[in-house]
């Protein structure tokens, strides 16, 4: 008798093993050592799974926010296209201290920037910040040169928030004050735009900075 | 409650041979108590942070209340790790930490692990 379906057989392993598909197949023993790569891959992801992405440099915040405002300065009051190339410039000095910063902080701390935890974060963020730059353009072409800073700090925050899940806990709360500036930019009249950015580039880099910076080391 | 008694002297016993085995360095033998998943994943994910709470835990490694209490506990028997209860307003709080003795243990069993690899490939 098959023990798995009640079948009636007098030879169970001709009968049962050629008639009935649902019959386990005795499976190859893994080797030990594949095994134990098992095991030390499992103990690695754990391990990353567990961390916290720390290299978010604090000074590097503090540095990427003078730039803002310095940038928030030499904008005020020019023209749309000045204003315009005033910001990228400033995106992109902003982009490589930040950059170079959680580098050295992360070489600092022996931390993987582009493995684990860092890789996640830096995933998280890059998505939002590569849209807000595809959007630039657009906007900039159909006219809608006041909606900018509103865009640019909600994505940049919504960046910041996703980011920060992998990251302390500082993080997603700046997330979430650019967030809230980006909408304030979106609704309050155009003249405060060039405000919000230094605030938002500026203020929130220089303040959560400085927070990190102590309570993080650097 | 005789059952119980027996299981607990049971357990005591086996951690006192392990002790007595790893303070000798007689104890080239694979650590079985590590050696689960949900064990060695609670001993490696307190290894890269000074304190988990139960619910981090749960979260970290995707099982039950209950398989992790259970897993837990044997780690705090065997003195692995270090429990701690409090209250976090009203609501209970248990944390865990790695004690020096778990870190060793993870250690050997890591070593243990990377000495079957390179023995597979020296054949």
């Amino acid at each position: 008798m098959c023990s798995f379906c009640g079948y009636a057989v007098v030879l169970y392993n001709e009968k049962c093993s050629s008639y009935h598909s649902h019959m386990p197949i005795r499976a190859e023993p893994t080797p030990l050592h594949a095994r134990a790569m098992e095991n030390l891959k499992f103990i690695r992801e754990t391990m990353e799974n567990a961390t916290s992405f720390t290299a978010v440099p604090g000074w590097g915040g503090c540095a990427v926010g003078l730039t803002g405002l310095i940038a928030a300065t030499l904008a005020s009051g020019r023209q749309p296209a000045v204003w315009l190339t005033i910001w990228v410039l400033s995106a992109a000095v902003a982009g490589v201290i930040g950059g170079l910063a959680m580098r050295r902080k992360a070489r600092a701390a022996e931390l993987p920037v582009f493995t684990g935890p860092g890789r996640k974060f830096v995933l998280s963020l890059t998505p939002p910040l590569i849209a807000g730059a595809l959007l630039t353009p657009v906007f900039y072409k159909a006219g809608l040169m006041y909606y900018l800073p509103g865009m640019w700090l909600l994505l940049y925050g919504t960046g910041v928030i996703t980011g920060g899940a992998f990251s302390i806990r500082i993080v997603p709360l700046m997330g979430l004050c650019f967030m809230a500036l980006g909408v304030a930019a979106l609704w309050l009249p155009s003249s405060w735009a060039n405000g919000c950015m230094a605030a938002g580039f500026g203020g929130l880099h220089l303040v959560f900075g400085l927070i990190i910076a102590r309570r993080y080391g650097g | 409650m005789a059952k119980l008694n027996t299981r607990s002297d049971e357990t005591d016993a086996e951690n006192k041979v392990r002790q007595v085995r790893q303070v000798k360095g007689m104890d080239s033998s694979l650590d079985r108590l590590i050696h689960e998943r949900v064990r060695l994943g609670i001993l490696s994910a307190l290894a890269v942070n000074d304190s988990l709470t139960f619910n981090e835990l749960k979260g970290l490694l995707k099982t039950t209340d209950g398989n992790l209490s259970v897993h837990a506990r044997k780690l705090e028997q065997a003195k692995y790790i270090i429990c701690e209860k409090d209250f976090d307003g009203r609501v209970p709080r248990t944390a865990y930490q790695l004690s020096p003795t778990g870190r060793d243990a993870l250690e050997r069993y890591l070593n243990h692990m990377e000495a079957l690899i390179r023995a597979t490939r020296r054949r």
